[in-house]
């Protein structure tokens, strides 16, 4: 079937959809958001392409509001500093990139194509992750209904079969990372993968619409080295309504 | 045979107000155990390689059986780099490297000031969890980092001083600000037992 321009804009636009529903701030939304710490200044010389505007997205509740799963001064730190931090980053290695291709010096393209992964992936993980979680008995917690346990139920065996192998994957990810529900797009699955960081073992034919931070800053402050303690707590605060909302705009989407 | 837990040189609170207390307690017993009680079960019925002293178990990384290969990178890189760690830290330890080791890193460097300057930076840099480190290659003092528990030892290099920036070597007491804990760190870095590595590996 031959594509037309209007086919693509229109996947274009449902893409848009799907990701600003998943996690990506809309230019709206970003209106309300508190002022990264430190922006990093304007680039200095002409910059190449579109930049856009990376904004920390605010908290969909107040930073209390997951206790007694996951503590008021985690979620301070983690939203306002770590976050923060990867939006700066994020904007940083966009700007030099610009800077490169306006310069035509790509001296350094190795190193901000690097620090853009890792950024980006950031940004775009914990934009997901506050939107994943929600109050215990306010939305977060229970059990996933409808199409979304149906499918968890088709896809891993049962839905216990889900959450036993996404907290193994969570309990075992070494170091820094995360584990994260994907869409894969090509055949229409769901599949759990492991993040390492905020951007490796990563896979290109799938989307990630739920995930676990198991960086030790997401857990430390309350539950020390026991991060198998913070996964089984953090069902707790999964708000599986956000989650199949996420599945149904990628799969409307992303057609198999 | 298997791994053991090394008691710490000092007390939990000595280094204090630079590392706290409850850090180096869930550190040492929680942490390094860990990986300790992971390394000896991923060698249940290899004896041979369960008898070696870990920091040779990683110089013949390949001579651990491929699918318990990264289990040992993991596991025994991170009790031999815990074991490191607290040999060299130290009260009022703070100071300067003296003598031949300190000419090496002035000749490598271009001073103590700037090795501290490239060590932080190494340090702040290493995104994720990792660990800094000041290591020996083919005589040689050179300056790296490495991912996750992932020893010098891997690439033939000996490390002589190491620090941990996984964030639970610095969290409870530093939260996110990584700057403050290596700047805070350099209180308790012990130059003589580095020193004394230093010549052990130079032979």
């Amino acid at each position: 079937m031959r594509r037309t321009r209007r086919d693509f804009l229109r996947t274009a636009g449902t893409l848009t959809a799907a990701s600003a529903m998943i996690g990506a701030p809309i230019e709206a939304y970003a209106q309300a958001a508190p002022a990264p710490q430190s922006a990093p200044p304007p680039p200095a010389v002409p910059a190449l392409g579109k930049m856009t505007v990376h904004t920390l997205p605010p908290l969909p509740y107040d930073y209390n509001a997951l206790e007694p799963y996951i503590d008021e001064a985690t979620m301070r730190l983690h939203h306002d500093k770590h976050h923060a931090a990867y939006v700066n980053g994020l904007i940083a290695a966009e700007t030099k990139l610009a800077e490169a291709r306006a310069s035509g010096d790509y001296e350094y393209v190795e190193y901000w194509s690097k620090k853009a992964a890792f950024n980006g992936g950031g940004h775009w993980l914990h934009s997901m992750f506050w939107k994943v979680m929600a109050p215990p008995g306010n939305g977060g917690g229970g059990e996933p209904q409808g199409m979304l346990a149906e499918k968890l139920a088709n896809d891993f065996g049962s839905v216990a079969a889900f959450r036993a192998h996404f907290a193994a994957a969570a309990k075992a990810a070494e170091g820094a990372g995360w584990a994260l529900l994907h869409y894969r797009f090509t055949d229409g699955r769901l599949v759990i993968l492991q993040a390492e960081n905020q951007q490796k073992i990563t896979s290109w034919n799938t989307v990630p619409f739920l995930g676990i931070d198991v960086w030790e800053h997401a857990y430390y402050l309350k539950y020390n080295n026991r991060r198998a303690d913070y996964v089984d707590a953090w069902w707790n605060v999964v708000n599986w309504g956000q989650v199949e909302t996420n599945l149904t705009a990628l799969m409307g989407a992303m057609k198999a | 045979m298997s791994y053991e837990l090394p008691k710490l040189p000092y007390a939990y609170d000595t280094l204090e107000p630079y590392i706290d207390a409850q850090t180096m307690e869930i550190h040492h017993t929680k942490h390094h155990q860990a990986y300790i009680t992971n390394v000896n079960k991923a060698l249940e019925g290899l004896d041979a390689l369960a008898a070696k002293p870990v920091d040779d178990l990683l110089r013949d990384i390949k001579g651990v059986p491929e699918d318990k290969r990264q289990a040992v990178i993991n596991n025994g890189g991170g009790h031999a780099n815990h074991s490191l760690f607290w040999q060299i830290l130290g009260k009022g330890k703070g100071g300067a490297p003296k003598g031949e080791l300190a000419k090496a890193i002035d000749a490598e460097f271009g001073g103590y000031d700037a090795f501290k300057e490239k060590f932080a930076n190494a340090a702040l840099t290493r995104f994720g969890s990792g660990w800094a480190w000041l290591g020996l290659d083919k005589g040689r003092v050179v300056l790296l980092s490495t991912p996750n528990q992932d020893s010098p030892l891997l690439q033939g290099i000996t490390p002589l001083l190491g620090l941990d920036v996984w964030e639970h070597a610095y969290y409870l007491k530093y939260q996110n600000r990584r700057a403050d804990y290596i700047a805070a760190w350099w209180n308790v870095v012990d130059w003589d037992r580095v020193t004394e590595f230093y010549k052990a590996a130079k032979g």
